[in-house]
């Protein structure tokens, strides 16, 4: 997950401090030596974090002490305020046209990832019931605007083409289009150009003039180094951009480019992409990221992804199953399949308070998983529903059927055994809130 | 046009950032802290990253000391020649047949960069075969076929979501059939799942060791000059998988600096082979470690 490597250092300096309790200024010097290289390591801009750090020494050591906490707790406490007025302080939603469609052109340099982004973006508003239209102004990288077709198909959105010809005229088109087919939102695909190119951001200019876009989304690889607040500053001074979306914030991202944008351009983050799939996409809130970093879990996005992942309905009956001793193999299945709607475990885990950098998503094997689904899935219903049922001659079956050995499968079973019989401990005990059923 | 031209042009929006920098730094009168200071922010401000802006400067400082140096000019030799030093590499040179690889994570140009290749290896007389082994992002191998058209080269090619060994194996036969000179392998860019890549990856490794061991075998990674620090934790997952023979940098014509190459090199020793400076066809060149960082003081 993104800002690990960022978090891990944090905590190491934080941790470096608890021991200590209370801290002598020659001491709160050193941390801030720490934290600058860490923030430098994780590729936040240099000027940014030269200002970051004045400001929290001068916090740390000015008027601004509260009563009640040790320096610790305080720095840690400036730090994470600090952090989060850096990433703009409240989440700023997508512009909603007063008159549909809500025109939403897309921009960048070269290889940030804007054609995947228009797909994940119709992603979203597509499960907010919202009519989306693409229109394909790449005319110029081989083969992009193909991309946007199959991107589209992927999201069972329309790409409106027109091949290779002027993408000022295109856009133009597409609006006519998108008004034709009383599409709620357009979202214009423009290609990647450098920010220095002058020829290309006039092109930008002209796209922009002709159909007036209510959102100008700026979208930024979250590797860039220091540049990028040069490239973001670009493109605003140029375009007036309504917003940035980062993308790539899974892997070892560092995600240091997040802290320095808002910073530099005063314009918000409004999403992130962290994955390949068309449902890795979240709205950006700068102080659950903040508490990301400082490896103190995003409950909230954790409640949300679960809750898009099940219904209350389905929430309800699951609980009621676990009371009465009445989960079943098929159940399980479900479950697995939820989390992984939900994004994956590793992805999950980060989100939990206490996990944040502790667990990669490398630590946890996700073929194990889906030797647990084949597993399963060779099951009958009935023997899903009744596992006691499954003696020698079945589970010789089970294994020879998913691929697996007659071990892979008693062990299953026997952790389906055990697993139930803590639900039904942790259920009967009425740990109120333990809805999530892993 | 040349390497030092091209790569002047691409740089000189570069140079006004940090070459002023280098600059103000070295035209300041006494070589003091606050002339350290300076050059550490220019060259922490090129993506260069703590650790080799620290190693370096303290090479700097020591000899500074040693040689008793006060002038700013014989000072700022002393610094481009510890730069210089510290990214040059030998690279022995190319056998054909020749077989290289090249991966990356996404969005950093491997597609482009094969096109190019192919299109130098095409220049200097060889027959070349491309391999569209990135079969996982939407349309990758059109875009592939673009570029090979345009260089003159052929393609091999399967459906999306098909096997990318499989094309590598394909690849390989039908170049053995032609007698070709020049394999290049396009790969998927893909990070966040790291046990597929490097699965995919030594599968490809394999089936190259396996149906070419005579040739001549190398393994590139492609990485953004705009990337920042986060560029040393890609050469490492990816040489997990492969052994990295080198670096192909791309994207050194908008105002990004590169220096992270010198970050990798504190770590690594991992050679830049190829730069990327422009949209054309011709624009990747043989990369010079003096001209390089010449480029960036100038």
């Amino acid at each position: 997950m993104a800002f690990d490597n960022l978090s891990e250092k944090l905590n190491h300096v934080f941790s470096k401090m608890r021991e200590k309790g209370k801290l002598t200024d020659l001491e709160v010097k050193q941390a801030m030596r720490e934290i600058r290289v860490a923030l430098l390591e994780a590729d936040v801009n240099y000027q940014v974090a030269k200002d970051f750090i004045n400001t929290v020494s001068e916090k740390a050591s000015g008027e601004d002490i509260l009563k009640g906490l040790n320096s610790t707790q305080q720095v840690i406490k400036i730090v994470n305020d600090e952090l989060i007025s850096l990433m703009g302080s409240t989440h700023s939603k997508l512009v909603v046209a007063d008159r549909p469609p809500t025109v939403i052109m897309m921009c960048g340099l070269q290889g940030a990832g804007k054609t995947t982004m228009c797909g994940k973006l119709s992603q979203t508003l597509k499960k907010q019931n919202k009519k989306v239209l693409l229109s394909a102004c790449d005319v110029y990288r081989p083969a992009a605007i193909k991309q946007l077709q199959i991107v589209g198909e992927k999201v069972k959105t329309p790409v409106f083409t027109e091949g290779q010809i002027n993408p000022v005229k295109i856009a133009k088109d597409a609006l006519d289009e998108a008004k034709k087919q009383g599409a709620e939102v357009l979202i214009i695909d423009t290609a990647g150009r450098l920010h220095i190119d002058e020829k290309l951001m006039q092109e930008l200019l002209d796209i922009k003039s002709a159909v007036k876009p209510d959102e100008i989304l700026l979208v930024v690889d979250s590797m860039t180094g220091q540049d990028a607040v040069n490239v973001a500053d670009t493109f605003n001074k140029q375009l007036d951009i309504t917003g940035v979306i980062l993308t790539k914030l899974d892997g070892d991202t560092r995600g240091g480019a997040a802290l320095s944008i808002k910073a530099v351009t005063g314009k918000p983050i409004k999403f992130i992409g962290s994955g390949e799939k068309m449902d890795d996409i979240e709205p950006f809130y700068p102080d659950r990221m903040a508490s990301r970093i400082l490896g103190m879990g995003d409950v909230m996005t954790l409640i949300e992804k679960a809750q898009e992942a099940f219904s209350e309905e389905e929430a309800i009956k699951l609980q009621k199953k676990m009371k009465n001793n009445s989960f079943t193999l098929q159940d399980y299945l479900n479950q697995l399949e939820s989390v992984r709607k939900m994004g994956g475990i590793g992805k999950l885990m980060q989100m939990i308070p206490g996990f944040g950098g502790k667990i990669s998503e490398d630590d946890i094997d996700e073929s194990k998983i889906a030797k647990t689904k084949a597993i399963i899935l060779s099951m009958t219903p009935e023997e899903r529903n009744n596992p006691d049922i499954i003696k020698a001659s079945r589970r010789k079956r089970i294994a020879a059927g998913s691929g697996t050995t007659i071990q892979d499968v008693n062990q299953l079973l026997k952790q389906f055994d055990m697993s139930k019989e803590m639900m039904r401990r942790v259920s009967k005990n009425g740990m109120r809130g333990m809805k999530f059923p892993f | 046009m040349g390497f030092f031209s091209k790569l002047k042009e691409g740089l000189k929006k570069t140079k006004d950032n940090i070459g002023k920098k280098f600059f103000s730094a070295f035209s300041g009168r006494a070589l003091d802290d606050e002339f350290y200071d300076s050059l550490e922010e220019a060259m922490l401000t090129a993506d260069m990253g703590v650790t080799a802006t620290e190693q370096i400067l303290d090479e700097f400082k020591d000899e500074v000391y040693k040689n008793k140096i006060t002038d700013p000019e014989k000072a700022k030799d002393l610094l481009k020649r510890i730069m210089v030093d510290s990214i040059s590499y030998e690279i022995p040179d190319y056998d054909y047949p020749l077989v290289i690889l090249l991966a990356g994570v996404n969005g950093v140009g491997k597609t482009t960069a094969v096109g190019k290749l192919a299109n130098h290896f095409r220049s200097m007389g060889k027959s070349v075969v491309v391999a569209a082994a990135d079969t996982f992002r939407a349309a990758a191998s059109d875009q592939l076929e673009v570029w090979a058209e345009r260089a003159g080269v052929r393609i091999i090619k399967h459906q999306e979501g098909s096997d990318p060994a499989s094309v590598v194996f394909d690849a390989i036969s039908s170049a053995k059939a032609r007698r070709d000179d020049v394999i290049l392998v396009d790969t998927a860019g893909r990070l966040h799942n790291k046990k597929n890549l490097m699965d995919e990856l030594r599968k490809i490794h394999k089936v190259i060791i396996r149906e070419l061991p005579e040739a001549d075998y190398r393994s590139y990674i492609v990485l953004d000059a705009t990337t920042g620090q986060n560029a040393l934790a890609q050469v490492e997952i990816f040489a997990e998988a492969v052994d990295i023979d080198g670096i192909i940098l791309t994207k050194l014509d908008g105002t990004a600096k590169g220096g992270v190459v010198m970050a990798i090199s504190a770590e690594q020793e991992i050679p830049v082979v190829f730069v990327g400076v422009g949209e054309q066809i011709d624009d990747l060149l043989p990369f010079n470690p003096e001209e390089f960082v010449d480029a960036i003081f100038e």
